[in-house]
């Protein structure tokens, strides 16, 4: 019997197999890698630039509002958050759940929007534009860029939201939900490269 | 049919605050005015963490065939690398 416990308790446990795909549509994970390579470069050329004008670079960072920054990662973090859990719910077949966290996940990405816009706003008004210098020409082209991605990843949750308030997604049945997260949760991994980047390294 | 595992909301709720912890931080080396190599090892460090948390964690790539997270994950560690290279070299 205790030979028996022994052999029971040494036999090797099977590791979970991994899943051969991400979650979501195949397609959005080439636009994915695609949107992060354009972003990866842009980064890297970023930082070759900084490179050959850290004075300036330092310079006119103080310029920035950092805290603006900030809130907005925040912003962005929680967004993501609430569509992690908007997929969670989902899997668990609670839909009602699933669209309130995806519309909590909006209203964080609205708020990110308005910041912004108040930001660009101060700056415009400042007589900041793509001229200006070269730290700027790549704060206006690196966030605007980025901008553009939260707008479109606002419009893919609402569309996620409207059909899931449908009921059209089920524990069995979401994975054009989790192709909608996959993509927003890049806009979220994006900023957090950018803020650390642009805001506050020097 | 869904084959992928239910992440619990605990795990998710705590890799939310990590990626809070790490935002004030960074927030708090930029206020206080902290620069040169220390600092910025750690902000990048930082930025890393929680870009790794959102890729493995919120974009559910852990578990997922190694190729697809060494990809993800090699975009954030090569940019990262790269601009704390060009930050050194341009001391």
């Amino acid at each position: 019997m205790a030979a028996m416990n022994t052999a029971v308790q040494t036999l090797p446990v099977p590791a979970a197999e991994a899943r051969p795909h991400p979650p979501g549509d195949l397609a959005i994970w080439v636009f994915i890698l695609a949107e992060l390579g354009a972003f990866g470069l842009l980064f890297i050329t970023y930082g070759f630039a900084r490179m050959s004008h850290a004075a300036l670079f330092d310079q006119m960072q103080q310029t920035l509002n950092r805290d603006a920054g900030a809130l907005n990662t925040v912003l962005l973090v929680t967004a993501s958050w609430c569509v992690a859990r908007a997929v969670a719910s989902i899997r668990n077949n609670a839909s009602a759940a699933s669209a309130r966290w995806l519309l909590a996940g909006m209203l964080c990405g609205g708020g990110f929007l308005a910041v912004k816009m108040f930001e660009y706003a101060e700056k415009f008004s400042q007589g900041v534009n793509l001229d200006t210098n070269l730290f700027y020409m790549f704060y206006l082209i690196l966030t605007f860029f980025h901008f553009m991605h939260v707008i479109l990843g606002m419009g893919i949750l609402g569309y996620v939201w409207l059909k899931t308030r449908r009921g059209g997604y089920s524990a069995a049945d979401h994975n054009g939900m989790e192709t909608g997260a996959s993509y927003w949760h890049m806009v979220d991994l994006v900023w957090i490269v950018l803020f650390p980047l642009v805001y506050v390294m020097r | 049919m869904n084959t992928l595992p239910t992440q619990s909301n605990f795990s998710l709720d705590l890799v939310w605050a990590a990626l809070l912890l790490g935002t004030a931080y960074t927030w708090w080396l930029g206020d206080s005015g902290q620069a040169g190599p220390r600092a910025v090892m750690a902000i990048l460090a930082i930025a890393g963490v929680k870009g790794a948390l959102v890729i493995r964690e919120f974009m559910a790539l852990r578990g997922v065939r190694l190729r697809w997270q060494a990809t993800v994950l090699g975009w954030l560690a090569v940019v990262l690398a790269i601009n704390l290279a060009a930050y050194w070299k341009g001391l």
